[in-house]
């Protein structure tokens, strides 16, 4: 029995600051970062956004996308690195406000940028054991990054939410198999009760990204006896917009495959969101037949890479929720005294 | 701000704007009702989820808040006419000068507070314009 996405939805605060903003208070070259980096601004929540606001709007567009009875969700798993409870879950704040409560099970999981397609996962093994009918998997951060750290020019607001189901009917896109690569590798962490996250500056690179990527995408490759060539379209976890095309370049993939995914230049990192916008993103506007191949990664280390084909139901639902496209067009730009009083820098007394 | 207890029972209330509709006169009530008002005994209470659509009745702009929510003025506080009927006071989360008396909007899920750093958070419905 096969999985696949019934539905998805997404959602990006209208904020946006400009790494020219930010280099200008730290006295950084905003040219050489933004030609680094390859990112150019970032998304910025409201003062009442957090990941479980971000989490809900990304559900809710998913559940309408598919028009699908949210009691048929069997289970809700949002990852993030920025729930805003330590002891909580966000995923039954959700569950409640999409109408999917009380039979169902849920939890919260946490693998730095990665955590999403962990749900996806889980998600998946649940649909085709039979244990659910539909599971949603949601990767959500409003993601940290310290003041003047490197993290701060691309750290942003986002969320998407996956739809898993395993009736072939249903499937706007059929998730032909799924391969993770995971060691324990420190090069990112949050300790607990801290502000913001650490990370190891360019460990964060060969040992960290581009190894777990690589291998997860051999991996499947090599596991389902497929090439670069075979598919349309790729998506890379991005960080920045540099790695993923490293990524992608390292591997085989072309520039032209990883274009529609690549949100980051205009986006920033969302995280746990991060991949899945890519993903997100794709789907908008492939067509039926259509082969994505796609790698997520979490620090710490892991990466989960996922072939996905597209079916002809995608133009059916397309349009009845916002595009990421949609929603990364007309932003309000904040300066960084506003951007610092949204993120709750400025401590108030 | 409120006890835990007392937003947990207006929670799914505030989540999906779940109010009630009398089946034997047909009104619509927000927030819900145990009881109709017009039909006393006869009424027929049913929960009801509304859809959110709506127009602005009136507004003010918060200049001095109160507590907790200080750091977000100027801020746009509505009664909003749900398009089934009922009313109810909402933030808008709008910018003050694109505010306009009989302006469409539609709900998004907000937090609406929080009992401190220790405390809940209290996550609703704001109004966005359309």
């Amino acid at each position: 029995m096969n999985a696949g996405i019934v539905s998805y939805g997404a959602y990006i605060p209208k904020y946006r600051i400009k790494v020219d903003e930010i280099a200008r208070v730290w006295g950084d070259d905003a040219n050489s970062l933004k030609s680094g980096l390859m990112v150019h601004e970032k998304s910025v929540p409201d003062f009442d956004e957090d990941t479980a606001t971000i989490a809900v709007e990304a559900a809710r567009y998913a559940v309408k996308r598919s028009d699908i009875n949210a009691q048929r969700l069997g289970a809700v798993y949002t990852g993030s690195e920025s729930h805003p409870y330590a002891v909580k879950p966000t995923s039954t704040i959700v569950a409640e406000a999409v109408g999917a409560t009380p039979v169902m099970t849920a939890a919260d999981y946490e693998f730095a940028c990665k955590a999403g397609t962990a749900a996806i996962q889980t998600c998946m093994g649940l649909v085709q054991s039979g244990m659910i009918d539909l599971g949603m998997a949601i990767g959500a951060d409003v993601a940290q990054g310290a003041p003047g750290d490197a993290l701060e020019y691309t750290a942003a607001a986002g969320g998407v939410a996956f739809i898993i189901g395993s009736k072939e009917s249903e499937f706007v896109a059929i998730i032909e198999d799924t391969y993770s690569f995971t060691t324990d590798t420190p090069d990112f962490w949050r300790r607990e009760g801290m502000p913001y996250p650490e990370h190891g500056g360019r460990f964060t690179g060969e040992p960290g990204y581009f190894k777990h990527v690589t291998h997860a995408a051999k991996g499947l490759l090599s596991k389902m006896g497929t090439k670069p060539e075979d598919y349309n379209y790729a998506v890379f976890h991005q960080p920045n917009g540099k790695f993923p095309s490293r990524a992608a370049s390292l591997l085989g993939f072309t520039k032209e495959q990883i274009k529609p995914g690549l949100v980051v230049p205009k986006l920033g990192n969302t995280y746990s969101g991060s991949c899945m916008m890519g993903i997100a993103a794709t789907l908008d506007q492939a067509k039926s037949g259509d082969k994505i191949f796609a790698t997520a990664f979490g620090s710490g280390a892991g990466a989960d890479a996922f072939s996905i084909t597209v079916t002809d139901k995608i133009d059916e639902i397309r349009n009845k929720a916002p595009t990421v496209m949609e929603l990364l067009s007309n932003p309000i730009y904040v300066d960084y005294a506003t951007y610092a009083k949204h993120k709750g820098k400025i401590r108030l007394a | 701000m409120m006890s835990v207890p007392r937003f947990w029972r207006k929670q799914v209330a505030r989540y999906n704007l779940i109010g009630t509709h009398c089946a034997n006169c047909g009104a619509y009530y927000y927030p819900p009702r145990n009881m109709c008002p017009k039909c006393r005994r006869e009424g027929k209470l049913e929960n009801f989820k509304f859809s959110g659509k709506g127009e602005v009745l009136t507004y003010t702009v918060i200049h001095t808040a109160a507590e907790g929510f200080e750091k977000q003025t100027p801020y746009v506080l509505a009664i909003v006419k749900l398009e089934e009927g009922p009313s109810l006071t909402s933030q808008i989360v709008a910018d003050p000068k694109d505010m306009s008396i009989g302006m469409k909007v539609r709900p998004v899920f907000r937090k609406l507070g929080e009992s401190g750093e220790r405390g809940m958070i209290y996550y609703g419905t704001k109004f966005i314009p359309e």
